[in-house]
């Protein structure tokens, strides 16, 4: 039996009772298990002064000490359930303003955003806020989680408003699949089980969608890309001569006897041998970790993209992209940074923010010189050392860039890339 | 893919990142089912190269002789280099006063041998079996966990980490810990471990044993390293351990499974999280675990 794997980021607030349903999801799907469950229990008598109400579903994901203490989630947690199907990692990811940045975080690795909504208060700013993330960021699977039925009677024109309200607001965005379900987390309906409350609902509960959202188009497969992590060279005497590039594929595939660019030098080659676990593959696809052989002995390290040379990247200096910045330390138009595109690391300058976006009405605020943490601004940049990638639209992991600052080493910004200027 | 295949890509890019941004990694080493399958993994990232790491065990001096043997075993057969610290070493030279007392344990001082042990080999990256699903202060760990001099974690001050970009740039003094196997949990790692068919110390697997009977835990007198006190009950049962830590530290389940595919179905089965079924560290306090990483735990 082959089960594959997905990860979800959730997108909400402690009030639309995003805690609840993952807690929710884990206990419904019984991943949790007693010592846990016993432990929230006495959390739940603690927090109701024993007074019935059974268990406080949210205790589940209940952070650390020091969060406890300032009553803030400092950051992402991440979750673990399986089912037959499908094995899930759960993003969770603060849902407040000043947390944009963990939350591109999160989404960065997500295939599926659930958004969730108040079923009293329909779509609101932080809507807003949540879906454009998941828009820039790319994620493929977007699912719109309508809770606290219970709270409007389970009525289907409350359900059916929200997802009209919903429709135009995804005109704006760049989402390809969007899912409506109406739940209730506090009482389980149309979570994992489906609800008797909500006859006039046909569609999936939230487990069964997941369970069966289709991933198999969510990777580029046409594009072979190949990031050298690392060249393997035993250099023993049985081994003399052995030389492999070792790296993990982005996206697409390779076989043996691809003609191949790697750059930025854009010298050229055949691939000999594809290899794994010391054994000979012929072809191998994104996702995959493996190890390269190139028939002609040519100059590669740490850093260089190999491609196939019938699909070449932008191999560019001047490049431009929407940045989500993440520093406390303002950006400011001229600044210089390390860019790291895959293993590829260079300098870089800021040499213009075109535009800052205005996460709640979408709307482009111009003459910008600066930028403040948790900011998203169209940027352009300037790089010392030719970077190769693809556009973040075409190919989400050979598109994404980090910023680091030179001093601090810290990651200071995200960079979807979206090509040369 | 297969979600197992996945899983092992990941790692596998994990540890070949460690070896192109670091120039001195080294691989902890527990003995545990979960450092041994980073060893697994280390050979299908970097054969038929050596590692571009030592493996290195922080040795409390109350481990079960199984463990050890299996890992002079384990580092012989691969050929790779090996480096044990020894607590006992570290309390002697530092004048560290060992707890004492009925659930004493030497768990926290490993800590000061492990940070004396990145000193003295200048390491700038530990690789670690941690998983994210064992613990809450864990489950909000970066893959590349950035500490200072001092090994502390701080979670107010953790790198953003996007896409399978990982920042290891650090300053002189300072470390990475950096955790492979973070999105795998105890069944991912199980069910990995058959498909792979890595060898594992006897410990795992239901053999009889004689233990003592403390707070409703039954504890190995291997070794003498428990002191049995007059109320504890003497036993011999067959057990197996979930997981394989310091004998003071470490609980053994009742159990009659002896092959992978019964310990398998045991674990699916089982309604009881691995750290609170076999770990007393870790049930010391509600943020024990939290408090330990601060202090430069790994």
């Amino acid at each position: 039996m082959s089960m594959d794997l997905l990860r979800f980021i959730t997108c909400g607030s402690v009030d639309d009772g995003k805690s609840t349903l993952i807690g929710r999801l884990l206990y419904d799907s019984k991943s949790i298990l007693v010592d846990q469950l016993e432990a929230i229990e006495r959390a739940s008598k603690t927090k109701n002064q024993g007074d019935g109400g059974g268990i406080d579903l949210a205790l589940l994901t209940d952070g650390l000490r020091s969060e406890r203490e300032q009553g803030i989630t400092i950051d992402v947690a991440y979750r673990y359930f399986q089912t037959p199907v499908r094995k899930f990692i759960i993003v969770d990811a603060p849902g407040h303003i000043q947390y944009t940045r963990n939350m591109v975080t999160g989404a960065s690795n997500c295939q599926l955003a659930i958004v969730l909504i108040d079923a009293r208060n329909g779509v609101v700013e932080q809507t807003r806020r949540h879906s454009l993330i998941a828009s820039l960021l790319g994620i493929p699977h977007i699912v719109v989680a309508i809770n606290k039925m219970d709270l409007v009677d389970y009525a289907q024109d409350a359900f059916s408003d929200i997802c009209i309200q919903y429709a135009e607001l995804a005109k704006k965005l760049n989402v390809s699949q969007v899912s409506f379900i109406p739940m209730s987390a506090l009482n389980g309906d149309n979570v994992v089980d489906r609800s008797a409350n909500m006859p006039w609902y046909e569609g999936p509960t939230l487990l069964e969608h997941l369970e069966t959202v289709e991933l198999s188009n969510d990777t580029n497969l046409t594009l072979p890309r190949f990031p050298v992590q690392y060249v393997i060279r035993p250099q023993t005497t049985e081994l003399h001569d052995y030389r492999g590039y070792a790296g993990k594929i982005n996206s697409g595939a390779f076989r043996v006897g691809d003609a191949v660019t790697v750059l930025p030098s854009a010298q050229t080659s055949t691939i000999s041998r594809i290899e794994f676990n010391e054994q000979d593959l012929t072809e191998a696809e994104a996702g995959q970790s493996v190890i390269l052989h190139l028939f002609d002995d040519i100059d590669i390290s740490r850093g260089d993209l190999i491609v196939r040379s019938d699909t070449q990247p932008i191999v560019a200096q001047n490049v431009e992209g929407m940045l989500c910045w993440m520093d406390t330390k303002e950006l400011k138009v001229g600044s210089k940074y390390v860019l790291q595109v895959g293993t590829a690391r260079t300098r870089c300058s800021i040499r213009e923010i075109p535009y800052r976006l205005n996460i709640e009405t979408y709307e482009h605020v111009e003459e910008v010189e600066s930028l403040k943490l948790n900011d998203l601004a169209k940027v352009v940049l300037r790089t010392a050392q030719p970077v190769a990638f693809d556009t973040y639209a075409l190919n989400r992991t050979n598109g994404g860039a980090i910023l680091i600052d030179e001093t601090s080493n810290v990651t200071v910004g995200a960079v979807m890339l979206e090509g040369e200027t | 893919m297969d979600y197992l295949d996945q899983l092992e890509s990941e790692a596998i890019h994990i540890m070949r990142e460690v070896a192109g941004q670091f120039e001195r990694p080294a691989l902890l080493f527990s003995g545990g089912k979960d450092s041994i399958t980073l060893v697994h993994l280390a050979r299908k990232a970097f054969r038929p190269g050596k590692f571009p790491f030592p493996l290195v065990h922080i040795d409390t001096g109350h481990n079960f002789q199984e463990a050890l043997d299996f890992r002079d075993w384990l580092a012989n057969s691969l050929g790779e280099r090996l480096i044990v610290r020894y607590v006992e070493d570290t309390i002697r030279e530092k004048n560290l006063k060992e707890p004492t007392g009925r659930n004493a344990s030497r768990n926290a001082l490993q800590t000061f041998t492990l940070l004396d042990t990145i000193e003295e080999f200048e390491f700038d990256a530990c690789i670690g079996g941690a998983r994210r699903d064992e613990e809450k202060a864990r489950a909000k760990e970066r893959v590349f966990s950035v500490r200072d001099e001092f090994g502390s974690w701080d979670p107010k001050r953790q790198r953003p980490e996007l896409w399978n970009l990982y920042n290891g740039r650090i300053h002189k003094g300072e470390n990475v810990r950096v955790f492979p196997i973070s999105n795998w949990t105890e069944l991912d790692v199980w069910n990995y471990i058959q498909r792979e068919k890595i060898a594992l110390p006897s410990l795992y697997f239901a053999h009889e044993r004689e233990l003592l009977v403390r707070d409703g835990k039954l504890m190995a007198t291997a070794g003498g390293v428990i002191k049995p006190e007059p109320d504890d009950q003497i036993v011999t049962r067959t057990v197996r351990f979930r997981t394989v830590g310091d004998i003071s530290c470490t609980a053994a389940s009742e159990s009659q499974a002896n092959t992978l595919d019964a310990v398998i179905a045991e674990i699916q089965a089982t309604r009881i999280s691995e750290r609170g079924e076999t770990r007393m560290d870790d049930q010391m306090s509600e943020a024990a675990m939290e408090d330990r990483k601060k202090g430069g735990y790994f």
